[in-house]
This record gives structure tokens, C-alpha cells and sequence, in this order.
């Protein structure tokens, strides 16, 4: 089971934060107005981010 | 595996006009996960909505879309099931559209059973317009409107289509994501008119009125407040003051409208054809 | 052969046209004086695999019958005053989205609840404006039964070629009123169907002018997907505020009738040639204008009569003409007011003119018109 793979669209993320606050492994943090990710190996595959994201900017490959 | 939502998505199109936060892209994408799973022919699919912030959704989604006008969109797509009873009709839009400026038709098409499902984002507020009260807006709830509290009482959507006759009728919020692609799936798969109330969260024009901090803080409330109907059933009265009682909430079988005018024009034509 | 003929009221003659003209969807609510129309088609569109549909209210019927014409089907739906008003609405999304439809208006007095059981031509105006923003109109006045089965069927050829609402004007006499009509053989009247796309679906827009003014319509449901909606659009289909785009496509809008009006006016004209007074004058009102023409006639006055049967485009270079050979019109109207002023600006002062108008709920005698001509003499 490798690392999973997320992509964050900057062109679409509109800095809502959602997906900061509601990961349970703290994988994702706020970059200013954009969400980054900061610690994928923590990921657990929950796909929590990716089904709340409201603008389509977040994709989780779970490898 | 991460759902590949462009696939339904016309080209071009995001990112949406939805405000950060807005929980509209949330009920979007379940919907297309409802669709996609439902394995719907997109030229058999329509989706219509009325006019507001929610009501924008159709203009993104690979379907047939009709964007009516205000409150409209319950009758629009009663003509056009009614027109072509195989096309797979959804409505989609919000609070003040459904069940304000739009409220006849929404009960008339309760009433029918015709086989709609009609998603309804409720956001408690109308958004497009800078926020003012609609009758989703909480007592004492403040709005540009109601800038000293709002006086009016609440429609309980899911009450309101029951006792108007639709025969499947659900709840969730756009906190719990993947029961939005479940509750629709059902709707869709039901033959009748479903109704599924999306509780939502405007943080422009709602939350921040409402001392709400972010639209984090509001999801969070209605993951708090939200009981399954199963266990809303062992609950006193009293005990779900206040809480959103999510799930399926009511399904029954009823004849539905488009079936019941088939028979009515086989019976006249087998008629006139006895006669000669 | 013996021809189908009836004793009918014209409520009658214009449903039982509808199905001629290949009407399958009517959506309605029941108003008077119109609901006959509503009560022959809800018998007689099963026989045929039509589907009529009471709805709610007078905006839902619009928008049933909007959303039927999507799905390829020729629709209709009628009503009255207080109806009409309500459906302004939709008229406007008819419009701007380009959706063929029929709207058939048995006018009766107001404005509001007014006189629902009397006759009037009170809404010669709201027919031509009746929704908010710049659009184009059609309307159409017969003035028989026999005439409402023929101008049925127009309207809808209408509504298909031009792919807009189109009005069918009826005052409360002619849509009561009983007269024999002979109906016509399948094939005998002209049946327009819209056009369909000239592309393929994945080269087609909904609004694309390639091809002229009327953009073929494809229909939902089909292999042809599209988006439609009642903001001003770009030739997608979708919303645009781009002002080239949304200046082209309002313009593109009006021209469809402008353009094309030769082709929707249709006149009646009996003794105007010599006449030195012409009585302009539609729907039931004409009957007694003839009437009263016939009789100036014998009296030695050359009077004359001007029949629109289509109001809306109003044929103004055929009015202007007649206005330059004439001395003087009277525009007899049971209204206090609507056409004479259409009358009036077309005229530009070249002949005398008077207004005739009556609203208590009696038709105009030709008695009435025949004092209005030698006053105006």
C-alpha cells in the first residue's frame, strides 16, 4: 500500500477550507486561499476531502 | 479510486459561480455519482431547474438542461415527462424557488405522483439575490430582510411533500456527501415524485448574518443535529427538538401519473375502436 | 363527396383544429369564456395518443406546454383575462428561448376579473406587449368559425416556422357563437412542421444562425443535447452579458416577424378600392362592420372594409396605402382605445380618423358604426 496520490486544481479550489477541517488525519492544510497538501502519508483513503469538496478541485488516487 | 466527475461536466464550464463554501458543488457531484451509478443515458436525462443560485446547477451538467424561470421548474418538467414518459426527468433548485414562488407547482406534482425526483437544496435563504428571508429562513433567523429577526415560521419541506402526496420523500445535508448519491439514487429508481431536502450551507449570505464563523462551523452543526430516521424513531417527541431527522422519511406506491394517462389513452382508443 | 360538416361554437372549430394541425400536448386551466377548448381536447387528444394535462394554474399550464414543445411536441393552451396576465410570464420565456407554441386569448372584458362572461377586444395591446423586455409578436383575430378552424391551423404552422408563442385572438361572440363549418380533408391545409437540425448533434447549437434568422430546434430527449434558459444566451445556448452577443440575438429576435412579415400578415379587404371612408375593424366587430358598410353603400356612401386577420405584425403598409386613397377610417373596437393607435401611427394624419369604442359588455352595432362614419364624413 503505497502513498496515495492528491491533486488539488488551484484553479478551482476557492479556499473554502472544508477539506482542512473535516480530514481526520490532518493530511491537508490552508496555503492562504488555497488547500495544500502537507503530510499524504498520514492519508487514510477516506476520500472525506474529494466527496465534500463543493468546487471539483480535489481527486484522491489511492494507488 | 477518485470519481471522475468531467465525464458529466460540459467542457469548459468550472469552476461553478458558486460562492467558496457554498454546498451546492457538494449536491452536484452527488448527483452525477447518483447518475453515473444509475447508468442513465445522457440523452434520456433531463435536468430542470428554476431560477436562483441552485437552480444554476443544470447549466454545468452533460444532460438535456432547461433553466426556467423563477419557481417554474416542477411544471416545466411536468410537461416534458409527461411529453416523453421515458426520459428520466430531475428537477434541481433551491428553497425560496421550490417552495415560496414555486410552491403550487411543487404540491401539484406531489400530488400526481408524477415521476420527478426533485432535488432541493435548502440553504435557508435566497442567495442570488443578497439574502433575503425565504421560508426556510429560521424564526428569529436573520436576513437582509428580517434585519431585527426573522418573524415567520419555517415550512418543513419533507412534511409539506408527504402531505402533499409525493410517495418518496428524504433528507440528509450536504455534511453527509455520500448519503446525497444514495438518497438520489432511490429517488430515481422510485417510480413516483421523490422529493430529497438537502439542507445546505450558504456562508455568504446566510452564515455570516447568522454568527456562524465559517461554513465549516455550519456543517459541523448539522452533523450535530442530524438523527437517522431509525433512530429518530426510538426518540421522544421532545428529545428531537431542533435535530434533522436524515434518511428516507417516507415511500409508499402509488399509481404513478404518466402510467395511469397510458391506460386513459389505451382505454379511449380500445373504445373507439369497438365502435368502428 | 360529401365533406364533414357541424354546427359548432368556435371554442369548438379552434380545438378540433388543433388536432388537424397536429397538436399533440394542450395544458390548461379552466377559465371562461375559453374552457371549451380545454373540454374538446381533453376528449378528443387521447383518441389520438395526445395528452392533455388541468394544471395548478395558468403559469404552470405555460410552462407544461413550454417543456412539451421541447420534447418535440406541437402544443397549445388557452385562456382568458386574468389567465392571460398570468402567463405573461412564460410568454417571455417562449420567447426568448425560441419554443413554438400556440396561446389561444377568448377575450373578455377588465382589466382583473372583470366581465368573464362578456365579449371584448380589450387585450389587443397585451397581446402585442403582454410580457416585460423587447420581443416580437404574433396575433391572429378570426372573425368566424369556419375562420378560427383555418387561422388554428395557421398558428401553429406559424409558431412552428418562426419557432415563437404565437396568439390566437378570440373575442367571446366568435368563440360561443354556433355557425356550420365544413371541415376540411386531411392534406387539404397546409401543415408546417418545425425544422430539425441541419447538423449533427455534436456540431449543434440551439441558437446557431448559420442558417438564417429561425435557428432549427432540436428536440429533447433525441440524440441532440442542449441547454437552455431565459437569461439572454449566446448561440450554446448558455448565458452570456457579452453585448455584442446579447444586442445580436434581441435584434436577431424581432427580426424573425419584421422580416418575415409579408409572409405573416393576411388582410381582408371588401370594397376599399373606391372607398372613401373604410371602416378598419377585426373579430366579431368586422361582421358588423360589413354590415354597416353594405348599408352606407346603398345610402351612396363608398365605405369600405379592413379586415386584420393577422393583428400583430399589424399590417402597416398596406394600412398606410389604403389611409392615402381615403378620406377617412373609423376603427370600431370593444375596447376604449388599442388598435386605433396602432392605426393612428401608421396613418400619420394622411385621412381623417375616429375611434368607436365599447365596453359594457355588448358587441358594437353596425347601426353605432354607420352614425360614427357620417359623423366622421
Amino acid at each position: 500500500m503505497g502513498i496515495p496520490k492528491i491533486e488539488i486544481n488551484e484553479k478551482y479550489c476557492k479556499g473554502c477550507s472544508i477539506c482542512v477541517e473535516f480530514c481526520p488525519t490532518q493530511v491537508l492544510q490552508m496555503n492562504g486561499f488555497v488547500a495544500q497538501v502537507v503530510k499524504p502519508e498520514a492519508c487514510i483513503k477516506c476520500m472525506q476531502c474529494e466527496l465534500r469538496c463543493p468546487d471539483f478541485a480535489i481527486r484522491v488516487f489511492p494507488e | 479510486m477518485a470519481f471522475n466527475y468531467e465525464k458529466y461536466i460540459r467542457p469548459g464550464k468550472l469552476p461553478h459561480i458558486w460562492c467558496p463554501g457554498c454546498g451546492h458543488g457538494i449536491v452536484m457531484k452527488g448527483l452525477i455519482r447518483a447518475i453515473d451509478k444509475c447508468a442513465l443515458n445522457k440523452n434520456r436525462t433531463a435536468v430542470i431547474s428554476g431560477i436562483g443560485c441552485a437552480s444554476r446547477l443544470p447549466g454545468y451538467v452533460d444532460f438535456n438542461t432547461v433553466h426556467t424561470a423563477h419557481g417554474r421548474a416542477a411544471a416545466f418538467a411536468t410537461g416534458m415527462k409527461m411529453a416523453d414518459p421515458g426520459l428520466t426527468v430531475l428537477c434541481v433548485g433551491g428553497d425560496g424557488d421550490g417552495v415560496a414562488i414555486g410552491g403550487n407547482h411543487f404540491i401539484h406534482a406531489c400530488r400526481r405522483n408524477i415521476d420527478i425526483t426533485y432535488i432541493l437544496m435548502n440553504n435557508h435563504i435566497y442567495g442570488m439575490t443578497g439574502g433575503q428571508f425565504s421560508p426556510c429562513t429560521p424564526t428569529d433567523g436573520f436576513a437582509s430582510t428580517t434585519p431585527y429577526g426573522n418573524p415567520d415560521p419555517v415550512f418543513d419541506i419533507a412534511k409539506l411533500a408527504i402531505g402533499a402526496g409525493a410517495t418518496f420523500v428524504a433528507r440528509t445535508t450536504a455534511y453527509h456527501a455520500t448519503q446525497i448519491d444514495k438518497l438520489i439514487i432511490e429517488g430515481i429508481q422510485h417510480k413516483g415524485f421523490s422529493v430529497i431536502e438537502i439542507l445546505d450551507c450558504c456562508p455568504t449570505s446566510y452564515g455570516r448574518r447568522n454568527k456562524y464563523r465559517s461554513v465549516v462551523e455550519m456543517m459541523k452543526q448539522h452533523k450535530e443535529l442530524a438523527v437517522p430516521v431509525t433512530a429518530a424513531a426510538k426518540m421522544a417527541p421532545e428529545d428531537l427538538a431542533g435535530k434533522i431527522i436524515t434518511g428516507v422519511l417516507h415511500k409508499e406506491d402509488k399509481p404513478e401519473y404518466c402510467e395511469q394517462y397510458s391506460r386513459l389513452i389505451e382505454k379511449v382508443q380500445e373504445q373507439a375502436a369497438a365502435k368502428g | 363527396m360529401t365533406r364533414k360538416t357541424a354546427l359548432i361554437q368556435g371554442n369548438e372549430a379552434c380545438a378540433h383544429a388543433a388536432v388537424y394541425a397536429g397538436c399533440t400536448f394542450f395544458a390548461g386551466y379552466p377559465i371562461t369564456p375559453s374552457s371549451e377548448i380545454a373540454e374538446v381536447l381533453a376528449k378528443e387528444l387521447p383518441k389520438v395518443g395526445g395528452k392533455f394535462i388541468q394544471m395548478e394554474d395558468e403559469i404552470a399550464a405555460m410552462a407544461a406546454i413550454i417543456g412539451a414543445s421541447l420534447c418535440g411536441h406541437k402544443v397549445m393552451d388557452a385562456s382568458s383575462g386574468p389567465g392571460m396576465s398570468l402567463k405573461q410570464e412564460l410568454i417571455g420565456y417562449a420567447c426568448i428561448a425560441e419554443i413554438p407554441c400556440v396561446i389561444v386569448n377568448v377575450m373578455r372584458g377588465g382589466p382583473s376579473t372583470g366581465m368573464p362572461t362578456g365579449p371584448s377586444q380589450s387585450d389587443v395591446m397585451q397581446a402585442r406587449w403582454g410580457t416585460h423586455g423587447d420581443h416580437a409578436a404574433i396575433a391572429i383575430a378570426p372573425a368566424s368559425c369556419q375562420e378560427i378552424f383555418a387561422e388554428t391551423v395557421r398558428a401553429f404552422n406559424l409558431a412552428e416556422t418562426y419557432r415563437m408563442p404565437v396568439q390566437i385572438l378570440m373575442d367571446e361572440i366568435v368563440a360561443h357563437m354556433r355557425e356550420k363549418i365544413v371541415f376540411p380533408e386531411p392534406g387539404e391545409l397546409a401543415i408546417v412542421t418545425r425544422q430539425a437540425p441541419f447538423v449533427s448533434p455534436a456540431e449543434y447549437k440551439p441558437f446557431d444562425t448559420s442558417f438564417g434568422d429561425i435557428p432549427p430546434l432540436a428536440a429533447m430527449g433525441g440524440n441532440y443535447r442542449y441547454h437552455v434558459t431565459g437569461l439572454n444566451k449566446a448561440p450554446d445556448g448558455f448565458p452570456t452579458t457579452k453585448a455584442e452577443l446579447v444586442d445580436a440575438e434581441e435584434r436577431r429576435q424581432l427580426r424573425k416577424v419584421e422580416a418575415h412579415a409579408a409572409a405573416i400578415e393576411k388582410n381582408e379587404e371588401y370594397l376599399t378600392e373606391d372607398a372613401e371612408v373604410i371602416v378598419l375593424s377585426f373579430g366579431i366587430t368586422s361582421r358588423s362592420a360589413r354590415f354597416a358598410v353594405d348599408s352606407l353603400r346603398q345610402e351612396g356612401v363608398r365605405a369600405g372594409l379592413f379586415r386584420p386577420i393577422t393583428l400583430w405584425p399589424f399590417p402597416e403598409k398596406r394600412v398606410a396605402e389604403v389611409a392615402r386613397k381615403t378620406r377617412a377610417i373609423v376603427v370600431p373596437e370593444m375596447n376604449l382605445g388599442q388598435l386605433v393607435y396602432e392605426v393612428e401611427r401608421v396613418v400619420k394624419g394622411s385621412c381623417r380618423l375616429a375611434a368607436l369604442g365599447r365596453v359594457d359588455g355588448e358587441p358594437i352595432t353596425p347601426y353605432q358604426i354607420i352614425d360614427k362614419v357620417k359623423e366622421v364624413l
